[in-house]
Parts: C-alpha cells; structure tokens; sequence
C-alpha cells in the first residue's frame, strides 16, 4: 500500500521534527553535564564517567535551588490540595445537583478559565499591598489556588455530570448523606479525573513566573522559576551553572510528565475544549 | 432531609459545597478583574491619589504608537504561535495517520515535551541559541553562511521573529497531537469512498481530512492564539521588549508600566483590553467550528 521510498521519507520527516524538538532541550542538558566554563571555576568537583555532576551541587549552593525549590514545593503542594478538594466539591454541586442562579454562577467561573493572569495581578499587587498581604506565602498561592479553581470546576462539572445517576441513586436511597454520597461514591472511581486535574494544577503552579514576579521580593520566596531568572540576569561568568540550573527547575514537572503522560496530553487538549 | 429525591430537584445544600472554591474565586480573581477596570479609568502613579481619567488609558492603546506596537507585535506573534504550528501539524498528523508508522508513541512523548517544560528554562534554552556565540550562528558558520550570522536577539529586525520562532517550537508538538487524535477517529470508510472516486492524496486531504478535524483546529486555533497574546514569560527572560520597543507584547506592557513606570491606569486598561480580545477570539473560532460544523 505504501511504497518503501515513501514509508523512509515519513521517517526522515519524523525524525527530523523530533530531532528539533528536543535540540535545546538536549542541548541545556549536555551543557549542564559538561565541563564548567566559568572563568572562576577552580576544582571541577564530581564527576562520574565524564559527566560533571558536580555543577548540580555547585549551582544549588552558588545559585540558592535548594531555598527556591522548597518554596516552589510548598506552594505546589498548597495549591494542588486546596484547589482540587475544592474543585471537587464545586464541580459536584454543578455536576449532579440544581439549584438557582445556577448557570450564571457556572459561567462566572467559566471566565475565570481564559483570564489572563495579567490582567488581575495589577489591582491584585495593590491591594494586597495595603493589606499588608505582599511578598507572603498566602500572595503567591492564593491567586494561582482562584485560577486554577475556575479549570477545575469545569474539569470535575463535566466527570460528575457523565457519572451513572444509578449509583448516585441507590446510595441516597440507602440514606446516605450527599458528603458520604461525593467522597465515599463518586470520588473512588473519579481517580483518574482527579489524578490529571492534580497534575495540571501542579505544573500550572510549578511553572509559574508572573504572579511570583509580582508578589514576592525577599528571597526566600522566590520559586524555582523565579530564582532560575534572577540567577540568570545575575550569574554571567558561564553558561554551565545556568544550564545546571534550568535542569534543577524543569526536572520534577518533567519526571511527573514521563510517568503520568497520558494525564498531561488529555488534560491539555481538552482544556480548552468546552462542550 | 427527605431520601427519595428524584434528581436534579433544587438542593440547597448546592451553595454549601459551591462556597469555599467560590469565596477564594471571588475575593482572588473576581474582584481584581473588577478593580482593574476601575483602575483603568484612572491616571494612578501607586502612592498618591489618583485622577480620574475616563476612556484616555484606552485611547492611549489606539493613539500611542508605542502601545499600538505592543499589540501589532502580538499579531505577528500570532502567525508563529499558531498558523504555523497549525501549517505544520497538519501535514504531520497527515503523514502519520496515513502511513502506520512506529515509534508513535516515542515520537508524541518528545513532541509534546516542550508543553510541560517550564517558559523560564526554555527562553534559558533559546537564548543560548540565539547568542552572538551561540549554537545558531555556530550552525551559520560552519555552513559558510556566517554573512548571515549575528546577535539575533539584539537585532531589530530579527529579535520579534526570533521570538516568534520559540513559539512555533512549542506549540507545534500540541497542535500535532490534537489532529492526529481527531485524525484517528475518522472512519476509514470515508477514506474509500473518496478513493473509489479517484481521490489523489493531496485531494484527499482537503474532501475528508479537513473537515473531519474542524472541531480539533478549533480547539488548537484557541489554545494557541491565547498563547500567543499572553506571551510574557518568554519576552521578559529574552529581551525585555528590546532592542528599542520591537518585541514588547501587551503583557509585558501591563508589567513594565504598571511596576517600572509608574503608569497603574495604562497598565490596567491594557490588561482589561487583552482580557476583551482574548475572550472575543475564543468566541468567534468556537462560533465559527460550531457553525461549520452543523
């Protein structure tokens, strides 16, 4: 049906595009193994068969990785519980019950899904600024815990809506109450649902530089993203440590991304689809 | 509480699980919103008392030149954020869905890598190959292009298109996996039918492949384009608008305005506006597949 010639062109195409998509990736990753070129770089530290381990140690102490990940973990984590039991628990209400007044309140959380962080992290920095609020943990993981709410509402709304009513039937017949109903009924099955919307939200919240950039100014605060650029307007003897450091930050979304890549793929493309 | 209520009868208890995620919603993203609109009728320096302003933030957007750039650029940055990746994407997924290769699996994990890959290591990444050192002019030179070789970053013509290029990087691999997986759900039926009519490849492609993924290039077209108008990121680790004014993005004008000049009203009013066309882009593609569709 296809001829040899074309079936080798289909992948010449193929590895040629996959060859660019990688090329800076790779290319930060064989910087960050190799021989540092900083000026001042005395002793090369570790290395283990060629690859330079040690720029990994010497970035996380010259550049602070080690402070800006525990930031970035702790607010993940926040983030990540907190707007998925949340998201849970309003996708349940908008996906098996009806109430008044509920289709403008679903479409009020439907903004939230295309809002540009841009646009409310301007009047947000001020007012937080007189509440006293800026450049605290609650600054940085309260706003991205509202973004990623409006999402997972939609994202849970939609499994709850397609979940058999006869389960949900039968348990409110048994006398269940609708807070056994949701954790005890509905969320076991929801697994899978519930494990994409966590890691969307985690790397959502991992990646994020606008609202970090804006709220925080001591540097213990900063996140993994935000000290990478800080480190990298201030770090200007050589490219390895700044490549060992890019690696430190993208690492655990990409580690997530290898395991559970299935969740991401579905999880992105049907983000934007509604129904 | 009575046990045998039928089904989507009115509950009360609704607003009881509807309240937390709505009170963290409304006081961190409803209210803001609006407080930028309020923000941006007014001229506000962030310590002093502001004057009222009127529609003049927003008409600022029409008549400052440098303010129109800003959304002229994210225009362009359009094209490489999503008319190219949507080019490209569709001749791959084409490619692959046609011949049964292997190694999909292999091919779609690298393709989509750059989506999870935080912005700040990837404009890492980039500017590395766009320095005047950097791997693209090593590329130049050792072809013996090296008349073409320069800072690509610092050049006013070519640090937007640069720009534009990570872009087309990025979002190339997500486009590519949405159509094939609208691709793969078209009946192989229709493929025949078109054959047996004497349906070439490339006629093919247009009579069934295309409009069998209208509702997948929908979805791609919205992702990318909000992509594409959101750019900050990728702007404020590579150039930081520059050299001059050519790269800036409505973004990183919300950004430098509001906390570098000073300017709070213009800084909202630009947010208010993007949020306006991102809302009204979205609109009109899904109007536009709905209506193709039916």
């Amino acid at each position: 049906m296809i001829s040899r010639g074309e079936r080798l062109a289909n992948y010449v195409i193929l590895s040629a595009f996959a060859a660019f998509a990688l090329f800076p990736i790779l290319s930060i990753l064989f910087a960050a193994l190799g021989p540092d070129d900083s000026a001042d770089a005395t002793g090369q530290g570790l290395s283990v068969a060629g690859l330079h381990l040690g720029n990994f140690s010497a970035a996380w102490e010259i550049g602070h990785f080690g402070s800006y990940l525990r930031t970035s973990l702790a607010v993940s984590a926040f983030v990540v519980v907190v707007s998925v039991v949340l998201s849970i628990m309003s996708g349940y209400a908008f996906g098996t019950m009806r109430f008044r007044g509920q289709s403008v309140l679903f479409y009020l959380f439907m903004l939230g899904i295309m809002m540009p962080s841009e646009a409310i992290a301007v009047p947000l920095y001020f007012d937080l600024r007189s509440l006293g609020l800026i450049d605290t943990f609650w600054s940085v993981a309260l706003p991205q815990v509202a973004l990623s709410v409006a999402f997972g509402t939609f994202w849970m709304r939609a499994y709850f809506r397609a979940s058999s009513r006869a389960i949900v039937e039968a348990a409110r017949i048994d006398g269940a109450s609708t807070w056994r109903i949701l954790w005890q009924v509905l969320v076991p099955p929801a697994r899978p649902a519930v494990v994409t919307l966590t890691v969307l939200v985690f790397m959502w919240t991992w990646n994020e530089f606008l609202i970090p950039l804006i709220m925080v100014t001591s540097e213990s605060l900063r996140t993994a993203p935000l000290g990478l650029a800080f480190f990298q307007g201030q770090y200007t003897s050589g490219f390895t440590l700044l490549a060992a450091g890019s690696v430190i930050v993208a690492t655990p979304v990409v580690i997530f991304y290898l395991f559970l890549q299935r969740h991401f793929v579905r999880g992105l493309l049907q983000g934007a689809v509604r129904e | 509480m009575s046990v045998a209520r039928p089904p989507g009868e009115p509950r009360r208890v609704a607003y009881l699980y509807l309240l937390p995620a709505f009170v963290i919603y409304a006081a961190f993203l409803l209210y803001p919103i609006g407080r930028a609109v309020q923000l941006s009728l007014y001229d506000w320096d962030g310590l002093s008392v502001g004057r009222w302003a009127g529609l003049s933030n927003y008409a600022a957007i029409v008549a400052d030149e440098g303010l129109r750039d800003a959304f002229v650029h994210a225009l362009v940055l359009v094209g490489f954020y999503a008319v190219a990746p949507l080019a490209i994407g569709l001749m791959l997924a084409a490619i692959l869905n046609h011949a049964k290769v292997r190694g999909l699996g292999f091919f779609r994990t690298v393709v989509f890598l750059p989506q999870v890959v935080a912005m700040v290591v990837v404009a890492v990444a980039w500017r590395r190959v766009y320095a005047p050192d950097g791997t693209l002019n090593g590329l130049l030179d050792a072809l013996g292009l090296d008349s073409l070789t320069r800072g690509w970053l610092g050049d006013y013509t070519f640090a937007l298109p640069a720009v534009g290029v990570v872009g087309t990087w990025f979002e190339t691999g997500l486009v590519t996996v949405l159509l094939l997986a609208g691709m793969s759900r078209i009946p192989p039926e229709l493929y025949e039918a078109a054959r047996l009519d004497g349906a070439g490849a490339v006629k093919e492609f247009f009579a069934v492949t295309l409009p069998s993924v209208r509702g997948e290039i929908a979805v791609a077209l919205t992702l990318t384009v909000i992509a594409a108008l959101r750019t900050f990121d990728l702007v404020y680790i590579t150039t930081r608008g520059g050299p001059g004014n050519s790269t800036s993005v409505p973004s990183y004008e919300v950004y430098h305005r509001a906390f570098g000049l000073s300017q709070i009203g213009s800084a909202a009013a630009i947010g208010v506006t993007l949020t306006v066309i991102i809302f009204a882009i979205s609109f009109v593609i899904n109007r536009f597949a709905d209506r193709g569709a039916s």
